[in-house]
């Protein structure tokens, strides 16, 4: 499991309802349900990787974030778990408040084109900066909507959301010593891991 | 008087249920036989057991040989041994399906008239519905002695009766896998049942479906039913690379005259139909087939509840895996979606896997690496959460 799974784990409590938006290779479904007793079901796109999971016992079903959130109940799960896709989605907008209308909870991980190397290149070189987060040309690039820590803070803001836990990391999933500045985070910050709760959410 | 059906000699593992069962129509039939073969050992905690449904023109023989073909089971690749539904940990019951023509009562059953003879049901056996099929089912498991199955999987009308196994006894279903159906008959696959009964109907020794007086079996309707509805099973990449344009010479063919004749030449996927047709009404009864298509047709989850297809489902606690196959133009993946999605409707715990495939239909039946691991794996996962070691 990445790193960054591991913090995600960290925040979810034992025993809970977890729905992974994205799950890939099941990695986290498989660790949530065998050290926490979650009961923790996949979304994946990657058909191969649907198969791959329900061929190793994991609930996966084949959808994505813009199309099949909307199906399900409100309340259906504790934690909505959304991993470096964000960006990717057709309306980032309205799957973070799908995502907290069937959870009571959102986990959101994202990479931050903040961060001081993009701006560099994009300062210097005057073209769409590419590192190894951003790895892939403008024409290319399944990341339609990539935005910084401070756009999504402001967004969390707009919608109402509370910001219960945030903390930047690192490309591998190393947590960054970022936590006292979210400023600072956002020129460090190559990833953010943000735990959201609705407007009229449960306090902690 | 039924002699000229050689079908009905045969005698299958059966149990008979004096009392027999209330069927959706209204009707209550009684008894009721229900034909049926396991396979495995059912564990001292009667909690290994998986009910295996078949389809259409399917029955109980899935692992060992057709006592009237004496080919393999129908899903011999998948039931057995160390395979995917592996018998050595689990205890596989396959039951022919209520209307069916291997031992459970059916059309081609006896019943007592008035007057006190006995004559074969024939057309008059009453409708029924692929609930119905699956309440005899549960005779059989009750008798058993099993309160809770691990799991109910099958493929077409077998996915059509693990809905409804999971929908009218939730309680007994721990996971179900719904391969390659759909939440309801679609038009167009009702159109393709009615053609294929009237060409039964067509067929001048079908006798108003009083066939067995006259000796006879309306066999050119069955087989021109069956070739109809296999190229319904198959694809158009699958046809063609089993047999594209390649024509055989048949100078001995009715209405083949010589050279440059109509007929004189046989494509040879014209050829693989007839055969499809011929072996098919050996073992299977017309008026079974009659039955049991219309019971497909009747099937609608959402029916009773305001074309809600999820409300059957409220509260289920089943784990469900929901297979589909890419080139299936009869149940099609978009169809699985709908089910998925009424699923997700409930919360329920839902797996949803399209294999890629270009055999169509059959393709459940087939050699498709990818599908087996998803049985094995879900079916794994299953008695994993089920605590079965």
């Amino acid at each position: 499991m990445r790193l960054d799974q591991r913090l995600i784990a960290g925040m979810i409590r034992p025993r809970t309802r977890v729905l992974d938006v994205g799950s890939g290779d099941g990695a986290l479904l498989d660790y949530l349900f065998r050290n926490s007793g979650c009961d923790a079901r996949g979304i994946e796109i990657d058909m191969k990787e649907v198969t791959r999971s329900v061929a190793h016992g994991l609930p996966v079903m084949h959808g994505d974030a813009d199309h099949d959130l909307a199906h399900y109940p409100d309340n259906a799960f504790d934690y909505v778990v959304l991993q470096r896709t964000l960006q990717a989605v057709e309306r980032p907008r309205e799957v973070l408040r799908q995502m907290l209308r069937i959870g009571r909870y959102a986990i959101v991980s994202f990479p931050n084109f903040g961060h001081w190397r993009l701006r560099l290149q994009l300062l210097t070189r005057g073209r769409m900066p590419m590192t190894s987060v951003w790895s892939r040309p403008w024409y290319d690039t399944p990341n339609i909507h990539p935005c910084t820590i401070l756009d999504f803070l402001t967004l969390c803001r707009d919608e109402g959301y509370g910001v219960q836990q945030w903390m930047a990391v690192d490309e591998d999933g190393e947590r960054a010593p970022w936590r006292r500045s979210i400023r600072l985070a956002n020129l460090f910050g190559e990833q953010a891991l943000f735990l959201l709760r609705r407007k009229d959410g449960p306090r902690p | 008087m039924d002699n000229a059906i050689p079908a009905t000699s045969l005698s299958h593992q059966s149990v008979t249920f004096a009392d027999g069962l209330p069927l959706d129509c209204g009707f209550h039939l009684a008894p009721v036989d229900v034909a049926y073969r396991t396979y495995g050992t059912l564990s001292p905690a009667r909690d290994n057991a998986i009910v295996v449904c078949h389809a259409l023109t399917g029955d109980q023989y899935v692992a060992d040989p057709h006592p009237l073909t004496g080919k393999p089971g129908w899903w011999s690749r998948m039931v057995g041994p160390g395979l995917p539904i592996d018998t050595d940990r689990f205890f596989v019951i396959c039951c022919n399906v209520l209307g069916g023509c291997m031992g459970t009562t059916g059309p081609r059953s006896p019943r007592t008239l008035p007057d006190g003879t006995q004559e074969p049901w024939g057309t008059d056996f009453p409708a029924i519905t692929i609930r119905d099929m699956v309440r005899a089912q549960k005779l059989l498991v009750d008798h058993l002695g099993i309160t809770r199955l691990l799991a109910v999987v099958g493929g077409s009308m077998g996915g059509m009766q693990v809905l409804e196994w999971a929908a009218t006894y939730p309680e007994c279903v721990f996971a179900a896998m719904p391969i390659a159906t759909s939440p309801f008959h679609s038009a167009q696959n009702i159109a393709f049942n009615e053609v294929s009964r009237q060409a039964i109907f067509a067929d001048p020794q079908w006798h108003g479906g009083r066939y067995w007086e006259c000796g006879e079996i309306p066999a050119r309707g069955l087989a021109v039913a069956r070739m109809m509805a296999h190229i319904t099973y198959l694809s158009e990449a699958a046809l063609t690379r089993k047999f594209g344009r390649r024509v055989r010479h048949e100078p001995g063919r009715v209405g083949a005259g010589g050279p440059g004749s109509l007929f004189g030449e046989m494509f040879e996927v014209e050829s693989y139909l007839r055969h499809q047709g011929s072996t098919f009404v050996r073992r299977f009864d017309a008026n079974s087939y009659l039955t049991i298509t219309r019971a497909m047709d009747y099937f609608d989850l959402g029916a009773e509840h305001d074309g809600d297809m999820s409300h059957p489902f409220a509260g289920t606690r089943t784990r469900f895996c929901i297979v589909s196959f890419s080139s299936d133009w009869l149940f099609p993946t978009s169809q699985s979606r709908l089910l998925a999605r009424a699923l997700n409707r409930v919360a329920a715990n839902v797996s949803f896997v399209e294999i890629e495939s270009d055999k169509g239909h059959d393709a459940f039946l087939l050699d498709e690496p990818d599908f087996d691991r998803t049985i094995r794996g879900f079916l794994c996962g299953a008695a994993e959460h089920a605590g079965i070691a």
